[in-house]
């Protein structure tokens, strides 16, 4: 039986306090008040959607290291590209090879669950053995809207297979319709949303009992045979009223991290569940509702492999490693919705020469450098003769990827003359653990925190942003390893 | 087996503009007058002239590429004239190559210029460059200079055990130093002597590189005529020759970028050329022998860590020399006499020049008494080209006789 062999996800270290966004904007629209509770989180000036797809994707594989994954599913409602395949950055961004299946899953808010439906659908068929299923948003509500207060940033992933499955899957109902609540055309920027009262009373409170009854006597099965029920809905008396309905008792709500990150769009009810299999016990059946132009209802059974994961927490951990955002107008910055003057210096043109970028594209995205079969040496970026002076061999060159080693702060600096969306712009030299080294640019940290010897993690980001062109531009950052208390 | 440059070159003239924020002299300009000063000084006509090098750096933002700037403004005629860029020791490349076309015989005199216009790019600091090409982007960090070469002083900290507040102080010593000298100097763009307290209170550039830890850039140029001994003594038999003693420049393996064998604390190109000038110019002990130095000071850490680089001061113990005044205008061996880039500013193929023309100064006595360094007879400059990881350190060593 295919089911998930294991999940990931990932949240913005920064934090934004929607007080703060209130305190800003609510002189335009003080109704927003009823959604300036709690914080949202933010992806930092250097993340998007890919980026965050392949954070949580890296938290999902390293707990399955070694499994054959045959393909990744990418599903997103703010993927950077609209052509060339978001889910091939993804792909070679993780370390997998190109002979591999990939596609982008867009559109309405449930993608997220269409992929994973379409790809345990594959591996059901015998297709496929093994596929990574990730989620990423990063929607944007219009300044002083009551999307910008609702949404959050984040990223859910799952590796779905057939060995060893922690969760089996039983089966799955959906219903598909246009219905507009939120709508987003091709140009635009912002969501763009109905009446939430039209919303709540004809969408969430009619779709959502439609699939989870249909699922239920599609498989003959209680609502009460569950023990959680996810469902995608922040409305708070929406989801009063639907559990009361429904039958759903406390115990069995999954928490949907409204006051802690806040609407995730396609990763939502992924990222529910996550949470939910943080907590899940052998035998346990989880519900999941997706909800956007009509719900998918997934319905999984935890099998006896749970107890080996019972480590591994990862909302739990992502929702610990955070910062506050104290500063309204820096998230406006980060966002690129105020034009902030950045100095002369960061006009500089950053075109990118695509055929140049193919020869190194292992490189730029996997962070695959070279490894001496003579001496051993690991060595970044390419290199045809062996960096250490007591080597020089010339064509003895392994690729060796760095984005999975640990490494240490051997120099840094904080640097206010580099053009920068954060500044100080912070780099230094890292070296590997095993050998290697290179000079990075640092994010998600303070100046203050550095010094040398410190330990960090390589992940992915986005390295510049051409904006004449629309092209976003990835490499590695180091981020400061923090442990998790 | 060769035995190298000694001897076989001698300066017949140099000249040096004023640098600074040049706002009504292109480069053109620039090199007119310091072709000018320096054709007065070789006491020749430009029609003896058989040959040219050129050094310029950022030849987009101002004279140009390739060696028609130069025979076009001196209007040269029909002779050869080469350019020659190799990053911030641009200058110091074009003065080696001169010199090696007069001690091969090719040409009995040759003019080097270097000059660079760089108060033309809108903001302030060098113009951010694709130093690894269409790579730069793609896998380079987010990075200036001032942050390359602040990471010498993280690193230095660590290596050494001392205290980032020592060497900040350290650092702040050699800044005041440079400012003091350059005060004297009606060549330098910055004139003013500064105090400690105003180098440590100053705005952070990049850590712990604070705003007078660094040079500014500025527009400038100067000049070199280099001939044969003989002919140098022919023409001006009253005078001193100054004589070329050694030349030597050394250029980043790869080593230090990516292998993990260097510490980021010191230079190694500047070691490796340093100890092959001493051998060039026959230099048993630099720190009894040197009489004078004009080093690459295009960050107060750089002077720091040069001075140990150069087997000067003791590796880890260049904190103490400074702090002491050994490179004081009256300590041992003095350094940055004119000022220094910190003072100069950096406009970049004209740089190297610069540092060869102060030591010339000297050696000819034609610096007023308040700025004099006593006795000098050896002069050493060091141009180093690039960052801490990735450079090209030239040294010229320079004497009477």
């Amino acid at each position: 039986m295919p089911g998930i062999c294991a999940s990931g996800c990932y949240v913005p270290r920064y934090r934004l306090n929607r007080g703060l966004i209130y305190k800003a904007t609510g002189w335009l629209n003080a109704g927003n008040i009823g959604n300036a509770k709690g914080e949202k989180a933010v992806a930092n000036h250097d993340e998007d959607s890919v980026t965050m797809a392949v954070a949580a994707a890296r938290n999902a594989l390293q707990t399955v290291n070694g499994l054959n994954v045959n393909g990744v599913y990418f599903a997103s409602t703010t993927m950077p590209y609209k052509e060339r395949l978001n889910a091939g950055i993804i792909t070679t961004a993780v370390g997998l090879p190109d002979q591999v299946i990939a596609a982008d899953f867009g559109g309405g808010l449930k993608a997220g669950t269409t992929a994973m439906l379409s790809a345990l659908d594959g591996i059901k068929a015998g297709s496929v053995d093994n596929l990574l299923v990730c989620a990423a948003e990063c929607r944007l509500g219009k300044p002083s809207s009551p999307q910008e207060l609702i949404f959050g940033d984040a990223a859910a992933a799952f590796v779905l297979g057939t060995d060893d499955v922690i969760a089996e899957f039983k089966g799955s109902y959906s219903l598909t319709c246009d219905f507009g609540d939120h709508y987003r055309g091709a140009q635009a920027v912002f969501d763009r949303q109905w009446e939430d009262r039209w919303i709540r009373d004809v969408g969430v409170e009619k779709f959502i009992p439609e699939v989870i009854n249909g699922l239920l006597e599609k498989y003959e099965i209680q609502l009460s045979d569950f023990a959680k029920v996810i469902y995608d809905c922040q409305y708070a008396a929406a989801r009063k009223s639907l559990n009361k309905k429904l039958g759903i008792t406390p115990e069995m709500e999954q928490t949907h991290y409204q006051a802690q990150i806040g609407q995730s769009g396609t990763a939502q009810s992924l990222l529910m569940l996550a949470g939910a299999l943080e907590e899940a016990n052998p035998g346990d059946k989880i519900l999941v509702v997706s909800f956007g132009s009509g719900c998918d209802a997934l319905y999984f059974e935890v099998t006896d492999n749970i107890r080996k994961m019972a480590d591994n927490k990862p909302v739990t951990a992502a929702l610990a490693n955070r910062a506050e955002l104290d500063n309204y107008t820096k998230y406006l910055t980060w966002r690129g919705i105020l034009p902030m003057e950045l100095g002369l210096r960061a006009e500089e043109d950053l075109w990118t020469r695509y055929s140049a970028y193919w020869r190194v594209r292992k490189t730029v995205l996997g962070l695959y450098g070279t490894q001496c079969k003579a001496c051993g040496t690991p060595q970044f970026p390419l290199h045809r003769i062996c960096v250490n002076p007591e080597c020089g061999e010339v064509d003895q060159m392994a690729p060796y990827r760095f984005a999975d080693r640990p490494g240490k702060v051997a120099s840094y600096t904080g640097d206010m003359l580099a053009a920068s969306y954060n500044p100080p712009a912070i780099y230094g030299q890292i070296i590997f653990e095993g050998g290697g080294k290179y000079m990075f640019d640092l994010t998600d940290c303070d100046l203050d925190e550095l010094e040398t010897g410190m330990p960090v993690r390589m992940s992915f980001r986005r390295r510049y942003h051409d904006k004449k062109r629309g092209i976003s531009g990835y490499f590695w950052k180091a981020v400061p390893f923090r442990e998790v208390k | 087996m060769t035995d190298g440059i000694r001897d076989k070159v001698a300066i017949l003239g140099m000249g040096c503009t004023r640098f600074g924020e040049l706002w009504e002299s292109s480069a053109e300009d620039l090199m007119v007058d310091a072709f000018k000063a320096c054709l007065e000084d070789a006491g020749i006509e430009k029609k003896q002239i058989q040959a040219a090098w050129l050094g310029t750096h950022y030849e987009e933002v101002n004279v140009g590429k390739g060696s028609i700037p130069l025979a076009f403004t001196l209007k040269l005629p029909h002779i050869p004239v080469s350019r020659s860029e190799n990053f911030c020791a641009t200058a110091t490349e074009a003065f080696r190559a001169a010199c090696y076309s007069v001690a091969a015989g090719a040409y009995d005199i040759v003019l080097v210029m270097g000059v660079e216009k760089l108060k033309d790019t809108g903001y302030g600091g060098l113009p951010t460059g694709a130093w690894r090409g269409i790579m730069s982007y793609m896998i380079e960090a987010n990075r200036t200079a001032p942050g390359s070469f602040a990471q010498l002083a993280t690193a230095y900290s660590s290596k050494w055990a001392i205290p980032m507040e020592r060497i900040k102080d350290a650092m702040a010593h050699v800044s005041v130093k440079s400012h003091a000298n350059g005060a004297m100097n009606p060549r330098a763009h910055l004139r003013r002597p500064i105090t400690k307290e105003q180098v440590l209170k100053a705005p952070m550039i990049a850590y712990p590189l604070g705003l007078f830890d660094c040079c500014g850039v500025s527009d400038g140029a100067a000049a070199a005529i280099v001939t044969t001994p003989q002919i140098a003594r022919s023409i001006k038999p009253n005078q001193d020759t100054i004589m070329v003693k050694s030349l030597q420049i050394a250029v980043s393996s790869g080593e230090e970028a990516f292998h993990d064998a260097w510490d980021g604390a010191h230079v190694m190109s500047t070691r490796k050329a340093a100890t092959k000038a001493y051998e060039e110019a026959g230099i048993k002990d630099p720190r009894e022998e040197i009489s004078m130095m004009e080093v690459h000071d295009c960050f107060s850490v750089t002077e720091l860590v040069t001075y140990e680089d150069l087997h000067i001061s003791p590796k880890g113990g260049a904190c103490n020399d400074v702090l002491e005044g050994f490179y004081d205008l009256d300590g041992k061996i003095p350094c940055q006499v004119d000022g220094g880039l910190k003072c100069f500013g950096h406009p970049i193929g004209a740089s190297g020049l610069r540092m060869i023309f102060a030591m010339y100064e000297q050696l000819l006595d034609r610096v007023p008494p308040e700025r004099k360094v006593k006795n000098a007879r050896l002069g050493l400059t060091h141009n180093l080209g690039g960052i801490p990881w990735m450079n090209i350190c030239a040294l010229s060593i320079i004497g009477r006789g």
